[in-house]
């Protein structure tokens, strides 16, 4: 160690020393158990808890970009709130993946030093929001759909996504309850609010055909669009790459500014800690 | 003599200090095994930041009860509910001026797609007469009011 540098004696004060972007605090899932219980498919699980540990992250990092620039300040605390509950599922779900994957790798190798086409989030997360109404719109549509499978997965075979499912699901059912007070109140309010809800949802809708909506979630959303005064969009689903879209690695324009905002630090000092 | 549970449970919540863990209903387990001990800790919300600190100062205050070797694990399920914060706790928000968590019965109806708060008590007057003003506030756990009567804001650990 070159006792020169203060980061190295930073880092030698304390054992708990931490990556220097920010996470690595400690393993989200420290004595929950690392094992993968005989008949679970440990590939299909890893894949399972990289697609949900994907939407969640790239989703808060969307929800963070907020912040600074909410219309007020309970705005802001409540979408910085939903991304801290989303970031916190992200790094559960990316540990398990990366548990089951079995290749040495941690939730900051996946979360830092994967690239794009190795990402199997939904599109609907990358969208940069151009107004409130999407933010709150979006909000509605991935929460409703995000809590209905995580009380889906609580049944799940693993016991550890079943946990995390569990969890997930009470913080979940609090965020699409904030969505739907705000998609109520703006389209049930002025003409102009309720234009520009609307358009929001026409907007969105293309991207929402991939999370194969339905049942529980699908009954909320109308009981919304109901009280909010609003038309469900018929809009025709986002086109795809030859068949292919988000959950297998094919993603919008979008996804290259996120990952370059959330992964620079990290791969420009790869081995720095704080 | 201290037992490792009694040394445990003084640590405090980095966010709500005037807790400590055990009043918070975070502590689950504590057991000594000769000079070693594990200690069992779930999280409030998924993305706690607290959960390290907590980690550190259980790792800190063992040590220094003579403890060789500390171990700290996490449990998710049964995940934490408001519900666990113990009535010691519930009195020292009181306290502080939060209103803790109110104690219902089932569910009620929703006859809506969105709920309508329920009704909380100033912690500081003790009125009914309160308004929400944000479903969240400054840590995770929290929300925001306002008491109508005395006019003081205030924060109220939501019911989860």
């Amino acid at each position: 160690m070159d006792d020169d540098n203060p980061y190295d004696l930073l880092a030698a004060a304390d054992e708990d020393h931490r990556w220097a972007f920010g996470t690595g605090f400690a393993d989200p899932l420290a004595g929950v158990g690392t094992a993968i219980p005989a008949g679970v498919d440990a590939a299909a699980l890893a894949g399972q808890c990289l697609a949900l540990g994907d939407d969640a992250l790239i989703y808060s990092h969307r929800l963070q970009q907020w912040i600074t620039r909410a219309p007020e300040l309970e705005e802001e605390t409540a979408l910085a709130n939903i991304a801290l509950d989303l970031l916190g599922q992200a790094r559960m779900l990316l540990t398990r993946a990366a548990q089951a994957e079995g290749r040495g790798r941690d939730e900051d190798r996946l979360a830092f030093f994967r690239d794009e086409g190795e990402f199997r989030n939904v599109r609907l997360v990358e969208r940069a929001d151009a107004d409130f109404a999407e933010l709150v719109g979006r909000l509605l549509v991935f929460s409703a759909w995000r809590l209905a499978l995580m009380r889906g997965l609580a049944q799940a075979p693993d016991p550890v996504l079943a946990a995390i499912a569990e969890k997930s699901a009470m913080e979940l059912a609090y965020h699409r309850d904030y969505a739907a007070g705000w998609v109520i109140r703006l389209g049930d309010g002025t003409e102009f609010s309720r234009a520009k809800m609307q358009a929001a949802l026409d907007t969105l809708w293309p991207l929402a055909a991939e999370l194969d909506l339905g049942g529980e979630a699908d009954a909320f959303l109308d009981t919304v669009f109901a009280a909010a005064a609003l038309t469900r969009p018929a809009a025709p689903p986002l086109a795809t790459v030859a068949g292919k879209s988000g959950r297998d690695g094919v993603h919008t324009e979008a996804m290259g500014y996120i990952l370059a905002e959330l992964q620079s630090v990290a791969r420009a000092h790869p081995e720095a800690r704080w | 003599m201290v037992t490792a549970w009694e040394t445990a449970a003084s640590v405090p919540d980095p966010e709500l200090p005037m807790l400590t863990i055990a009043d918070l209903g975070i502590l689950r387990d504590v057991r000594e095994d000769g000079g070693a001990v594990t200690v069992t800790i779930t999280p409030t919300y998924s993305g706690c930041p607290a959960l390290g600190e907590i980690a550190a100062d259980l790792r800190g205050r063992l040590a220094a009860a003579g403890y060789r070797e500390v171990t700290v694990r996490t449990e998710l399920s049964p995940p934490w509910s408001a519900g666990q914060i113990t009535a010691e706790g519930r009195r020292k928000l009181a306290a502080a001026g939060i209103a803790p968590p109110e104690r219902r019965g089932p569910a009620p109806e929703r006859d809506g797609p969105v709920p309508v708060p329920l009704r909380v008590r100033c912690p500081r007057c003790g009125s009914a007469d309160t308004r929400q003003t944000a479903r969240f506030s400054g840590t995770a756990c929290k929300a925001l009011y306002r008491c109508l009567a005395c006019l003081e804001p205030f924060e109220h650990v939501k019911e989860f």
